[in-house]
């Protein structure tokens, strides 16, 4: 159980694929013009994140040392292809959005790291339940980072996630002001790096602080136990 | 009696950052004036605007920063992006365009990266950049200069239309820009660029209404008067003479070999100098201590970048001036200058001086 706990914590937040090992960062930065798309994207990653890191962790024992990254590249391909398909069958339009930022997620080096990391040296259920938390704190990365840039370049949120989830979800979307004027900055490239910058910034900006706090908490209690001794 | 022992270089300028900071503010006046005179108030609004916003962000990042407010604000540094940043837009802009510009130029372009002395980019044109990618209609909308203009617009007229964007009469800054013939008047550069991309020829194009004899009608003063503040700026010692020598060499030169070789599609030299903002470039813009290089021979290098991409994007790049961006590329080879360029030490060979490291 514990494992299972230090893994939750590991991917979702402090060894965020995204936010501190930054790996994966040309599909984030491309795709996150909308929380649709970074959603889209972020769930693919997460299935094809889970599929080879089971697949990798189930064959360990029989891929030699020396090949072993063509294989994993392999396997990532394979689960690459097999979403690739599943999404120009079910959800045509995104994946036309998406283009060919869903072949390239062969080449997200969040996975392929993943496999290398844990999945080549762990058990499968260890390795899956690592490809999950890793797989979403990628996507909570990505889903923050469009909804920050589709609310300052577009004033919505969830425009467009009739593509995704299907006629019920067009609902879903929030118009929170309308532009006459968008800031276009936030939807182009620059906009995701500055964004990208400001979401690392608050995020080391929390730890600092709960680092602080720990370390005040510590040296209370050690004071104490000087004084009364 | 006291003998200080001080570090060399002894003979230096006794001027502050604050004394440097206001000697460039107060350098740009003539050219200031010069616009207000050719297009209106609207730069005295922007800069009050300008100036209102940069001053209290600053002092709102520096107290999140728990740093001395008091230092910070009386560096005048602040002041000089907001001013340099409110004479670059539009003066008829719309209050938010300025707002959000002197927002970005002084948050995330200097308070992030550290505050004063720490930025890598210019921000004045880092913030300006940004509004010209954002908002590209409103960044472009220059009225046409006094003598040619279709309509004189008064303070409170002016005022009216920075607020909501239209004059009180109820004229936006489109049909402002609009002539009798229903032609809207674009920049001298905008012009010619147009001009030529249509197939005309150099001599077609300088014959539209907007031109004078050197450059564009109040272009062509407005950058002298920036070449005058300039002047100032070199008499005083504030800035020194290898970045806009550089500058204008890297502009100058090139477009005179082009027009030699090319006369009837490529703009002479003096038509490059008194167009758009090449004058505030090389003497106020480009000029930043902070981002610009450190070493004489790396801010010669450093302003002949700058000169030679405004040269290219101005004749083959999408956009009709190309001054903030040539900034802000060259902002990024500083390092590389910098390295590259380091004066040997005394007594040291030419070729260790990489050994140091």
């Amino acid at each position: 159980m514990s494992e299972f706990k230090t893994l939750t914590k590991q991917g979702l937040w402090e060894n965020n694929p995204a936010l501190v090992q930054l790996l994966g960062l040309c599909p984030l930065l491309a795709v996150t013009a909308s929380v649709t798309n970074a959603l889209g994207l972020g769930l693919a990653t997460l299935f094809v994140l889970i599929g080879s890191n089971i697949t990798v962790s189930l064959v360990r024992q029989w891929v030699p040392q020396e090949i072993r990254i063509p294989v994993f590249v392999m396997v990532i391909a394979t689960f690459v292809t097999i979403i690739q398909l599943l999404m120009n069958a079910y959800v045509y339009q995104l994946y036309q959005t998406l283009g060919i930022f869903i072949p390239l997620i062969v080449t997200n080096c969040a996975i392929i790291g993943r496999a290398e990391a844990y999945a080549s040296k762990n058990k499968w259920n260890y390795a899956a339940v690592d490809g999950l938390m890793m797989g979403l704190g990628f996507a909570a990365v990505l889903v923050v980072l469009g909804g920050l840039r589709e609310v300052l370049g577009n004033g919505t949120l969830f425009d467009g996630a009739e593509l995704l989830l299907g006629e019920w979800a067009k609902q879903l979307r929030i118009e929170l002001f309308s532009l006459d004027y968008p800031l276009l900055l936030a939807i182009l490239p620059p906009g995701a790096f500055i964004g990208m910058g400001f979401i690392i910034a608050i995020k080391n900006r929390i730890d600092a602080k709960r680092a602080q706090l720990h370390k005040t908490e510590k040296t209370v209690t050690r004071a104490r136990v000087t004084a009364e001794s | 009696m006291s003998f200080k022992v001080a570090a060399a270089p002894h003979g230096h300028s006794q001027k502050k950052t604050n004394q440097v900071m206001a000697w460039v503010v107060f350098a740009l006046i003539p050219g200031v004036l010069i616009q207000s005179y050719f297009f209106g108030w609207g730069v005295w609004f922007q800069i009050l605007i300008a100036v209102s916003v940069a001053y209290l962000s600053e002092s709102i990042c520096v107290w999140a920063r728990e740093r001395s407010a008091r230092q910070a604000l009386r560096d005048n540094t602040a002041l000089v992006t907001a001013v340099l940043l409110a004479i670059s837009i539009p003066p008829l802009a719309p209050w938010w365009i300025i707002v959000i510009g002197t927002l970005f130029s002084i948050v995330v372009v200097k308070q992030v990266y550290g505050g004063m002395g720490q930025n890598i980019f210019n921000p004045a044109m880092a913030g300006y950049v940004l509004l010209l990618i954002s908002f590209p209609v409103q960044m472009t909308h220059w009225l046409p200069a006094a003598p040619i203009a279709p309509y004189d617009l008064g303070i409170w007229q002016t005022l009216h239309t920075i607020i909501f964007e239209y004059t009180p009469s109820g004229y936006d800054v489109e049909q402002l820009r609009t002539t009798i013939d229903g032609i809207s008047m674009a920049t001298p550069l905008d012009g010619v660029k147009t001009a030529l991309d249509q197939g005309q020829i150099l001599a077609e194009a300088y014959q539209q209404p907007m031109m004078a004899s050197l450059a564009g009608i109040g272009w062509q003063w407005l950058n002298l008067g920036f070449l005058l503040g300039g002047a100032i700026l070199l008499q005083q010692r504030v800035i020194r003479w290898h970045i806009p020598v550089g500058f204008l060499a890297g502009l100058l030169i090139p477009s005179f070999l082009a027009h030699i070789f090319a006369p009837s599609v490529m703009p002479g030299p003096v038509f490059h100098a008194l167009s758009g903002a090449t004058m505030l470039g090389a003497f106020f813009i480009a000029t930043d201590p902070v981002s610009a290089a450190t070493s004489d021979r790396g801010r010669l290098l450093f302003g002949l970048l700058i000169g030679v991409l405004v040269w290219i994007i101005r004749t083959w790049g999408g956009y009709p001036d190309a001054v903030a961006f040539a900034v802000l590329l060259a902002n990024l080879c500083v390092p590389i200058i910098d390295r590259y360029t380091r004066p040997t030490v005394y007594g040291h060979h030419v070729g260790a001086k990489h050994d140091t490291e």
